[in-house]
């Protein structure tokens, strides 16, 4: 598969060879919405929030490779309804509570709610009873909010050289848990500047002390939309 | 009970890991004998585990804790898994369950006081020819019935092993009721390799696509291509492995053909090997199907005396080629290949994003092909008679037989092997099964049909399928029966994705409200949409189809439906006496206006 081009929306997207349609898409400036790709990262594809038609097919565009003459359709009404509905299950699986959460308006689960109109849960809400980590002393795990992007996992994992963080269990009981015989989040090697502690795209990893250091209203996606600026974590919650 | 403070726990573990010489990739095969040997995996082993295999302890309870056979807390020194088929049901088996429990004392789920018993529930067994069935302590129970259940309970009573129970408990019935290309006439063991030897790998692969054999699993690519695939990739090393963990509910042929025809499943493999260039072969045999392994490993042994695996085979200079055996631990996923290959490595059974297939990035990022049980034996036939022999059955586009593990509601359960573009009339009208409401050709993930619809024939080109073709007679409910195999899925979803980990319990849960009647018409349309999302936006083929049995039964059965639907409007998704009991038993107070008319019990 050698260099070419796709279209993204009728939009020509030139892509080099071994590109994914996702980073095609960033390198030419299109956004196509997702939670658990991170452009420093290994291709996960669990989210789904990606998921585009390409040559007719459904695919995650974080996984899928570009290739020449592709037609990508990314902003349709069908995949919004689609988005939308991934958006409405992970919001049912969690406790999600933004008036009251540290993230809200730095948050991409909450940016792509607004983005894709989600006005309501839609589905009835599993409210499961999660753990919440505060024995560390710079860092706290919201297991309420996590969404199993699995980006802290590959992180610590893959930067930090630690395993800090994995996902166990199966299914709907799937669950972040922690590299210690404890369980507890102050057993394990985790430490300030850990890569880890910067890619949380929801406020599942919440960095003690800054939480409220932008006021509520002033914040990354209060003012534009997530397709505007892209799936960010500022400075600020780092 | 054997009781082991942390430290004999890590000093055990660390004996079973060393037989496995310490191979992190053998963590599956570990994590079993863990289990097996110390009735389940405790905290401590999974730290012991990590040290000796130089993993991250998250990563060893990542692995412990996807798979059902293995557990975090004891399990008894009896232990028994009901298995929970839609047939089993239809069987009776929730009453047999319960008299079980009553005899000894025992909740399901929970370990018996002294913590000796333990009774649990299980996805299909693969036995639904003869249930219901059962495993204990991993050793296949069927025909059951109340009489075997009282003589089951004695024995535990009485603390006799399990090892010292009479045999005919444990006998499993091959039951097969049709014969045909694979079935009635077995090669001679060896045939298939000489033929190739004879032939040569090209000219062998070529008999396989002149014999236009399709993957038997009921996905249906072309075996030809496939090989021929793997055997381009560029590698110094290729793997060839049998898909064995025959996990959809319904399908037991993989089972009969492995306890009938190992011989020919093998020659097939060799064959596989011989063509692509593998010297390595795994068998991921379904954990289920445990007690099949000391035969199978018999056979090999056998194979290898005869110079039909090892180092030059049958005198072939540099034709080397052995076959391992891998169990499973209790999860459907892991009959997605892709999966398959991690479990073999060791890891949780998560499908792999493809591209890559595993005919260029398979185990451990070798070329490898996966092919079902039932196609390494027709590849095995096809080597020993020919293309021409296998094509001369079946129809144009699907060449040959296919095996059918028929189950349900008719005379004569059991196998069928038909050749493919027999019709669902036919095979009904053989089995017993005449009058039948409906059939799931495939299981659940596969098509559910009904009476209009018997016409329709098995093959790739319209009704596609596995093997399992479950009978539902007049008087079927399928409304349970889809929320039945929606349970399952949810069960068995691997919980990567979103649609299908949350998307698969949501599902279950409103199928739980339609079926209690809590459901108004308005409530189909959230889950039809939902069923759409899940079919165009999961990862993989489990997730795909898990929402089948409920759109296939809501199309075909509607009445099934329209009968327990409370009206046209939306259903509140709870049941508001039931949420605010408490708060009105604790403040003394019920409001007469605070109440909705509902029909939730």
């Amino acid at each position: 598969m050698a260099d070419g081009t796709i279209t993204i929306d009728g939009q020509t997207v030139p892509f080099t060879e071994g590109q994914t349609i996702m980073q095609a898409a960033e390198a030419a400036g299109v956004y196509i919405a997702h939670l658990c790709h991170h452009p420093e990262f290994r291709p996960h594809g669990s989210c789904k929030l990606c998921t585009v038609k390409a040559g007719g097919r459904h695919v995650a565009a974080c996984t899928a490779p570009a290739s020449d003459g592709l037609e990508v359709e990314n902003e349709s009404e069908e995949l919004a309804a689609g988005r939308r509905a991934l958006l409405q299950l992970l919001f049912v699986e969690g406790n999600h509570y933004c008036p009251f959460c540290e993230r809200s308006g730095n948050c991409q689960l909450q940016a792509l709610a607004y983005r894709y109109g989600m006005v309501e849960p839609h589905f009835p809400h599993f409210y499961p009873q999660r753990e919440v980590d505060a024995s560390h002393p710079d860092v706290v795990l919201e297991r309420n909010r996590c969404i199993l992007c699995a980006l802290c996992v590959r992180a610590s994992r893959d930067v930090d050289g630690k395993h800090v963080f994995d996902i166990v269990g199966r299914g709907i009981h799937a669950r972040l848990a922690v590299n210690s015989a404890s369980g507890r989040l102050a057993d394990t090697d985790l430490a300030p500047g850990d890569r880890a502690l910067e890619v949380c795209p929801v406020g599942a990893i919440i960095v003690r002390g800054r939480g409220f250091a932008v006021p509520i209203g002033e914040r990354l996606y209060d003012h534009r939309p997530i397709n505007e600026i892209g799936n960010r974590v500022p400075e600020s919650e780092q | 009970m054997e009781s082991l403070d942390d430290e004999g726990v890590v000093l055990r573990v660390g004996e079973v890991a060393a037989r496995h010489g310490d191979d992190p990739h053998r963590l599956v095969q570990i994590l079993r004998d863990v289990q097996a040997a110390l009735h389940h995996v405790p905290a401590a082993a999974l730290d012991g585990l990590a040290q000796r295999l130089g993993l991250a302890r998250v990563q060893v309870e990542g692995v412990a804790t996807f798979y059902s056979h293995l557990s975090a807390t004891a399990r008894g020194h009896y232990h028994f898994l009901f298995s929970d088929g839609y047939t089993d049901r239809m069987l009776g088996r929730e009453a047999l369950v319960e008299q079980l429990c009553a005899a000894l004392g025992v909740e399901r789920g929970v370990p018996s006081a002294d913590g000796r018993v333990t009774i649990e529930d299980t996805a299909c067994t693969g036995l639904c020819d003869q249930g219901p069935a059962g495993l204990v302590n991993g050793r296949p129970l069927s025909g059951l019935g109340p009489m075997r259940i009282e003589t089951i309970a004695g024995l535990v009573k009485l603390g006799v092993p399990v090892d010292e129970w009479p045999q005919e408990l444990f006998d499993v019935a091959d039951n097969i009721h049709r014969r045909d290309l694979l079935l009635a006439g077995p090669i001679q063991s060896g045939d298939g390799v000489r033929a190739v030897l004879e032939r040569g790998a090209e000219a062998t692969l070529a008999e396989v696509e002149r014999a236009g054999l399709r993957g038997r699993g009921g996905a249906g690519f072309p075996t030809a291509r496939k090989w021929g695939f793997c055997r381009q990739a560029e590698a110094d090393e290729r793997v060839v492995a049998c898909n064995a963990d025959e996990g959809e509910p319904g399908t037991f042929k993989d089972r009969v053909l492995l306890h009938t025809q190992p011989d020919l499943v093998f020659e097939g493999m060799t064959v596989c090997a011989r063509v692509i260039g593998a010297r390595r072969g795994l068998v991921y045999l379904r954990g289920e199907y445990a007690f099949l392994r000391e035969p199978l490993e018999a056979v090999l042994a056998e194979r290898r005396r005869q110079g039909l695996l090892g180092k030059a085979i049958l005198g072939a200079e540099g034709f080397d080629f052995d076959i391992e055996i891998h169990l499973g631990a209790g999860a459907y996923i892991c009959g997605e290949e892709s999966a398959m290959i991690e479990s073999l490595e060791g890891h949780r059974g998560t499908p792999r994003i493809r591209p890559p297939f595993p005919v260029v990035s398979g185990y451990l990022g070798l070329p490898t092909v996966v092919d079902n049980v039932e196609s390494f034996a027709a590849a095995g036939a096809i080597a020993a008679h020919g293309g021409d022999w296998f094509c001369a059955c079946g129809t144009a586009e699907s060449t040959g037989t296919k095996l059918l593990s028929v189950a349900g509601d008719c005379a004569r359960p059991g196998i069928y092997e038909f050749p493919f573009g027999v019709t669902v009339a036919e095979v009904l009208e053989a089995c017993g099964g005449s009058g039948a409401r409906a059939v799931q050709v495939g299981g659940p993930s596969g098509t559910c049909i009904g009476q209009t619809e018997f016409s329709r024939r098995i093959a790739f080109e319209d009704l596609a399928t596995g093997g399992a073709f479950t009978v539902f007679g007049p008087g079927r409910d399928m409304v349970e029966v889809a929320l039945h195999h929606s349970r399952f899925f949810a069960h068995e979803s691997c919980g990567f994705c979103t649609p299908c980990r949350v998307g698969t319990s949501v599902l279950a849960q409103g199928l739980e409200r339609i079926a209690r009647g809590g459901a108004g018409r308005a409530d189909l349309e959230p889950l039809k949409q939902l069923s759409g999302v899940m079919r165009s936006m999961s990862h993989c083929g489990l997730g795909m189809t898990a929402a089948n049995p409920f759109m296939q039964t809501l199309e075909r059965f509607p009445e099934d439906y329209e009968e327990r639907l409370a009206g046209d409007d939306v259903m509140p998704a709870f049941d508001l006496d039931a949420a605010l009991a408490e708060a009105r038993a604790l403040s003394g107070r019920d409001d007469a206006h605070a109440h909705l008319e509902q029909r939730h019990g």
